[in-house]
């Protein structure tokens, strides 16, 4: 067992063992704050499988969290107010049940994907970085702008949605879907990084015209990764709006996809887990730090800076010694 | 009829003309040497096939423009590419650098180990630790796991141990006479390529001076176009 597997083994016992043990001594706040983590974990995965594989910087993927965001708020919406999403030849009613708001966020982060990155992949390095940030804010501003939705001020959402089979609206039963959805994309992932395409993910990260030398076409293979991640973050803002119950438009801010890039570098870029621990890392810190200044993000920054510095592979890296897949 | 044909060809970096006029032929399980000095144009010849460069002129291979297409069709069309400094994937291991460029045909793994037996010692280190000569031997393997009809080898036994020298010519020759592929190699040996090749193409200055068998070239040639 390499050590990065006993990292990840004890970072995997925590998510198990936080919630249980707040489950235990009646602590249900403690509950809704791994319940952010292991969303915003789930986000930050998506993000490694284009940053950490693919080696794409995209500073635009609060747009894929925010549409999933609003995937979640419009259909929930329209079924709490009884008013159809689409009247014309057929009619497309709202809905409460989670899988298929699931269904819509992740068709929505990954479309979006595809066409951002259609667009985007034509570019690398800075201009790269910055066409991604510009997506991101087109969507901040139209949602902005959108008054059937809420606006600037946001929509808000009574009613956790439903699963079938469980009641969402106990922390811990919210926790468990919420943790089987991270377990699975982040299996999902693994597997991914060893397939031919994941491989072929990396060799074109490190050498992109060697890989055309072998018949493969980096661009097509940067857009399947960067629809894959859409994707999965799109799924992760579904839960965090269900989390909350609310959705606003600062899902979409270029702050939200900053904080997605901080918890992978915090934990670790293109390590399985290093998502995983940034976010938990974050979490906390923004819990215990929080409570005693209003600038604990100035903390959080010296901490990046640490990392950056002196410990490259990130918290991950720091316990189980350099990556195998990154330099 | 040649598998890869090249007539009139030119290529240029920028504002820089690197080729003139390049004539080039190489049939159906040929080897060819492709020689001349530094700086002549052989490597950009070989990037001006795999449409690495935008050339002009006449590239055919099988029939097929090779101008309309890209890189990576080229490679799918058959051409397999050992690039100078060998460049394997450095993050990945032995068997996943091979693994990325498999395509279906009569090599795969199993086939290219049994060519490098080296590389099957070494199927799970990652290519960044390999010596010199066993790079060259995964840079050769990953080319042949996309079961290409014409092998492209520029420079395969620069700057490698004498001993792995040889080891490298003996697969370009099992290649060239078991496998029948087609190859045109790029190397400064000139003693290895009359032993291996079946015919030659000088080229100078970008431009294609001399074409023949391996037998007619001669000390003479030699010494004008390659100064040995």
């Amino acid at each position: 067992m390499s050590r990065e597997s006993i990292v990840n083994a004890a970072l995997f016992a925590l998510l198990i063992a936080v919630p249980l043990g707040a489950l235990a001594t009646d602590e249900p706040f403690i509950i809704t704050l791994a319940t952010r983590a292991v969303i915003l974990a789930l986000a930050a995965v998506g993000l490694n499988i284009a940053l950490g594989i693919g080696g794409l910087v995209s500073l635009g993927h609060a747009a894929y969290f925010g549409i999933g965001g609003y995937a979640m708020g419009i259909l929930a919406f329209h079924a709490q107010s009884y008013t159809p999403l689409f009247e014309g030849p057929f009619v497309i009613e709202g809905t409460k049940l989670m899988p298929i708001i699931w269904l819509v966020a992740i068709c929505g982060g990954a479309l979006a994907a595809f066409v951002i990155g259609l667009l985007s992949l034509r570019t690398t390095g800075v201009y790269f970085i910055m066409i991604t940030l510009a997506f991101g804010q087109m969507f901040y501003f139209f949602t902005i702008s959108w008054p059937a939705y809420g606006g600037e001020d946001g929509l808000s959402i009574y009613v956790r949605n439903s699963f079938p089979g469980l009641n969402t609206l106990v922390p811990i039963q919210f926790y468990a879907v919420c943790f089987v959805l991270l377990c699975a994309v982040l299996w999902f992932n693994a597997r991914l990084a060893r397939a031919p395409f994941g491989l072929a993910l990396n060799a074109a990260r490190q050498v992109p015209h060697r890989v055309e030398a072998i018949g493969l076409d980096p661009v097509r293979l940067k857009l399947v990764a960067l629809v894959i991640s859409g994707a999965v973050t799109g799924l992760a803002g579904a839960l965090f709006a269900d989390l909350n119950r609310f959705v606003s438009p600062t899902m979409f801010s270029w702050q939200m996809s900053g904080e997605l890039m901080v918890f992978i570098i915090l934990g670790g870029t293109g390590r399985l887990f290093g998502p995983v621990a940034g976010a938990m890392l974050f979490v906390l810190l923004e819990y215990l730090l929080g409570g005693i200044s209003d600038y604990w993000l100035a903390f959080l920054g010296a901490l990046l800076l640490l990392v950056v510095l002196y410990g490259r592979g990130g918290l991950v890296g720091i316990f189980a010694g350099k990556a195998r897949n990154h330099d | 009829m040649s598998l890869l044909s090249l007539s009139n060809v030119a290529a240029s970096y920028g504002a820089s003309q690197a080729l003139f006029s390049i004539e080039l032929q190489i049939g159906e399980g040929e080897c060819v040497a492709l020689m001349g000095r530094n700086g002549m144009g052989k490597t950009t010849t070989v990037k001006a096939i795999c449409r690495m460069i935008p050339a002009s002129g006449t590239l055919r291979f099988a029939g097929q423009d090779l101008t309309r297409l890209t890189s990576d069709q080229v490679a799918r069309l058959g051409i397999g590419l050992v690039p100078e400094g060998r460049r394997c994937f450095a993050d990945l291991t032995v068997s996943e650098n091979l693994i990325v460029s498999a395509r279906k045909g009569p090599w795969d793994i199993d086939r290219v180990t049994r060519l490098f037996p080296r590389l099957k010692e070494r199927q799970g280190q990652r290519a960044s630790s390999l010596s010199g000569g066993e790079q060259q031997m995964l840079a050769i393997g990953r080319a042949l796991m996309t079961n290409p009809r014409l092998l492209l080898l520029d420079e395969a036994t620069e700057g490698l141990a004498p001993v792995v020298r040889q080891e490298i010519w003996t697969a370009i020759d099992e290649l060239k006479s078991g496998a029948g592929l087609a190859i045109l190699v790029i190397d400064k040996s000139i003693q290895e390529l009359r032993k291996v090749c079946d015919r030659a193409t000088i080229i100078e200055r970008g431009r294609t001076v001399w074409t023949g068998t391996m037998p007619e070239l001669s000390r003479a040639h030699s010494e004008r176009h390659l100064g040995v």
